[in-house]
């Protein structure tokens, strides 16, 4: 948190200007107000607006982050003006002026006012924004799993800024997109076991060029958005009950594009590129090239394919025959894809539901030679063969702090016991077991009427 | 330092002059490579959208195979793709610790257990972060002096930031202008540097896919930089090896060579750019630009004959 009682200071800030009626070109115009360094752009856009030029555009109402209006790219970054404060605006200036631009992928309507009916609404309402209600509705509330509703909150604190939309990355070479916002709503009633509708939902969004497959996966949407509705991570989710149950096959390779990478990787346990194209194209299978959609494809990309050959790029061996890993690796990643494939429900660790339950800090963002010593043994060894016995080197590798390894000798029984995980209702609180066929999630199994 | 390394499948299939040319650098880096040859494809992101506990304990594999590299200080690896892929099953399984025992019980069958604080650095972070900027600089022997070099990290090693540890301490997102300069070449900054290349959507959306890869590469040209330099093999597909359908999508001509970073690397450390297989990209880096004028020959004594 920013200290609250500093003085104020002097902060510059430049604004984007623009009115498509005068006829002029955009412009820079540059204030500079007076304020503490924890006030937000907003305050300044306003203070400058209220003491020099009463033209500048800019759409604002509650001022605390909770209505959604003014959305604005701050120093090319999407973020809402309200919730951005000014030191940290600065710190992220390359030229001690704060740059405040309109967001992007929408039209201008002036200044730093987008139109968000044209584009981020439009988006909105071609999704069924509203829920189709299983009938018979009962004659009094349905009752939902708590697990089901706390789920849908994430995509419900969407407060309908337009950040994702602003930078999707998508959208700005095909505007057509559906995009992050709607998409994330979408998942709101698709996940939600009171709507009739999830297989005729998913299959609109799949079927549709512009739909759930046209995602990039860039990431931007995450960041962008300051509600921590994980647009991305939705539209994933969207993709996943789509394709694993509904199996729906869609124009687009998306659900073949799936089958072809976890396939190939099931079969070689690497990547084989020269296989993705076809499968994605013509189907999961050796014989994909041979159909006319995969020919076809493969035909555009003959030129590509022989100047990398020519230039020694690809190994034909390679490209042929693809790489594989070791035999009895491949046995083992097979073994996993049929343990875990074979589970009769499919296991989603939602951390937005179940949050961290220890102190752990051992990401890749945590310095090296901080690994926490309190975690417990909790996970299972198995017998503890020789070679997964932490490294022998005392020179302070990261490997030989590991809980377990050093302070905590290994339990040689599994402590967790196997049948509990399986059920699933180990972690029935701490994550989301989904059921296969989304229809058959029924409002009767939940809902006891 | 030695380190557990994982080159991915990219460099090994349709890039291996990335995988070349990181075995060629690490030596002059002082680092060790014990390859996890054993190890499988991190799923990129799509087997997690497939199935996340399979793509779990994929990775789970591969990181409990890592921590069985006697000596070696962490993993490392050479793709922004996999660093992405990897936090993000790293981050789950960090998260809990029933999970990380449900995981575990399937890996049990191989005698593997993942725990808890397994480092995973990709080269870039690696260079900043362990071996440093000052001890880089040190060892360069032909500074990029005149070379006019655009920095393209690749969406999964930028965002999101929070996994990927990117703060005021560890500004990650910006590595790539820091090691540039190290070597002593240009930064140019364009618009398209922290974008998507594109790739992830060249099956199910082509024109888009192109037209992304041929819109950043076309600022960059705007930008007047002589080369592009990624730490991604896919971005590097779309961007080098689809350039001439790209060029078509946007309708501009491009011919804009594209560098893995280790061959930037190693072009400052001193060695050749065919020894560093830039003779096999599709737009050749070799061909487009003139490294005898490009690169200055250091105050070390840089070999000569280029």
């Amino acid at each position: 948190m920013a200290e609250t009682h500093k003085p104020p200071e002097q902060f510059s800030f430049r604004v984007r200007r623009y009115d498509p009626e005068s006829g002029e070109a955009p412009y820079w115009d540059e204030h500079t107000v007076e304020l503490e360094p924890h006030r937000s752009v907003l305050e300044a856009i306003l203070q400058a607006k209220d003491r020099f030029d009463g033209s500048i555009g800019i759409r604002c109402s509650c001022r605390q982050a909770i209505c959604g209006s003014c959305g604005v790219r701050v120093n090319g970054e999407p973020a809402l003006a309200c919730h951005t404060h000014l030191d940290a605006a600065l710190k992220g200036a390359s030229d001690g002026v704060i740059e405040i631009e309109p967001m992007g992928n929408m039209p201008v309507l002036k200044d730093l006012i987008v139109d968000m009916d044209a584009v981020h609404w439009k988006k909105v309402h071609r999704v069924t924004p509203w829920l189709i209600a299983k009938q018979p509705v009962p004659e009094r509330e349905y009752l939902v799993p708590h697990e089901n509703m706390v789920d849908v909150t994430q995509t419900m604190a969407c407060i309908q800024c337009g950040a994702c939309v602003s930078d999707c990355l998508a959208m700005e070479v095909d505007p057509g997109f559906i995009g992050p916002a709607a998409l994330a709503k979408a998942y709101r009633f698709v996940g939600d076991p009171r709507d009739d509708q999830q297989f005729e939902r998913l299959n609109d969004l799949a079927q549709d060029p512009q739909g759930i497959f046209d995602c990039t996966h860039c990431f931007k949407c995450v960041d962008a958005c300051p509600k921590d509705v994980n647009p991305m991570g939705q539209i994933m989710r969207l993709r996943r009950i789509a394709t694993n149950d509904h199996h729906i096959v869609d124009q687009n390779n998306g659900e073949r594009h799936e089958a072809a990478i976890t396939g190939l990787i099931r079969n070689y346990g690497l990547l084989h590129e020269a296989e993705l194209i076809p499968r994605s194209y013509g189907g999961n299978s050796w014989f994909a090239k041979f159909t006319p959609a995969a020919g076809k494809e493969l035909l555009s990309s003959l030129p590509v394919i022989v100047r990398g050959l020519l230039r020694g790029k690809l190994n034909p061996k390679i490209a042929i025959f693809g790489h594989k890993i070791p035999k009895d690796d491949l046995k083992a990643v097979q073994a996993i894809y049929d343990k875990v494939e074979s589970r009769e429900q499919r296991f989603e660790l939602n951390l937005y539901i179940a949050g961290e339950d220890e102190e752990q800090g051992a990401q890749a963002s945590a310095p090296r030679g901080e690994t926490p010593s309190g975690a417990e043994a909790s996970a299972p060894r198995g017998e503890t063969p020789s070679d997964s016995t932490p490294p022998a080197d005392p020179s302070g590798s990261d490997y030989a702090e590991a809980p377990g390894g050093v302070e905590n000798p290994p339990s040689p029984q599994d402590p967790t016991g196997e049948g509990e995980i399986e059920a699933g209702d180990a972690a029935g609180s701490q994550a989301q077991a989904r059921e296969p066929g989304g229809d058959e999630r029924s409002a009767g199994e939940g809902s006891e009427q | 330092m030695k380190v557990a390394y994982w080159p991915g499948c990219v460099s090994r299939g349709f890039t291996p002059e990335l995988h070349g040319s990181m075995a060629k650098v690490a030596p002059l880096l002082d680092i060790e490579l014990v390859e996890l040859d054993r190890a499988c494809c991190t799923g990129a992101g799509v087997i997690a959208e497939h199935n996340q506990e399979l793509a779990d304990t994929l990775n789970a594999r591969t990181f409990a195979l890592a921590q069985q590299v006697g000596g070696a200080e962490l993993m490392m690896n050479i793709c922004s793709t996999c660093q992405g892929a990897q936090s993000e099953c790293q981050e789950r399984l960090d998260a809990s610790s029933d999970y990380r025992a449900q995981i575990n019980e399937t890996l049990a069958g191989e005698g593997l257990s993942y725990e808890t604080g397994l480092t995973n650095k990709n080269f870039l972070w690696l260079l900043v972060e362990e071996i440093g900027l000052d001890e880089l600089r040190s060892r360069v022997r032909r500074p990029l002096s005149n070379l006019r070099v655009g920095p393209f990290y690749g969406c999964y090693i930028v965002r999101p930031r929070t996994r990927l540890g990117i703060d005021d301490e560890h500004p990650r997102d910006d590595y790539l202008h820091m090691v540039i300069e190290a070597l002593g070449g240009t930064v140019i900054d364009y618009a398209g540097m922290r974008k998507c290349c594109g790739f992830p959507i060249i099956t199910m959306n082509k024109e888009a896919s192109l037209k992304q890869a041929g819109r950043h590469l076309g600022d960059a040209v705007d930008a007047e930089a002589d080369c592009l330099v990624t730490p991604c093999p896919l971005c590097h597909l779309n961007l080098d090896l689809q350039q001439p359908l790209a060029e078509k999508a946007v309708g501009r001509e491009l011919d804009m060579p594209v560098l893995h970073l280790p061959q930037l690397v190693g072009l400052a450390l001193g060695l050749e750019p065919k020894d560093l297989g830039m003779s096999r990209h599709v737009v050749r880096p070799t061909s487009v630009i003139d490294w005898s004028s490009s690169v200055v020959g250091a105050a070390a004594g840089a070999s000569s004959g280029w």
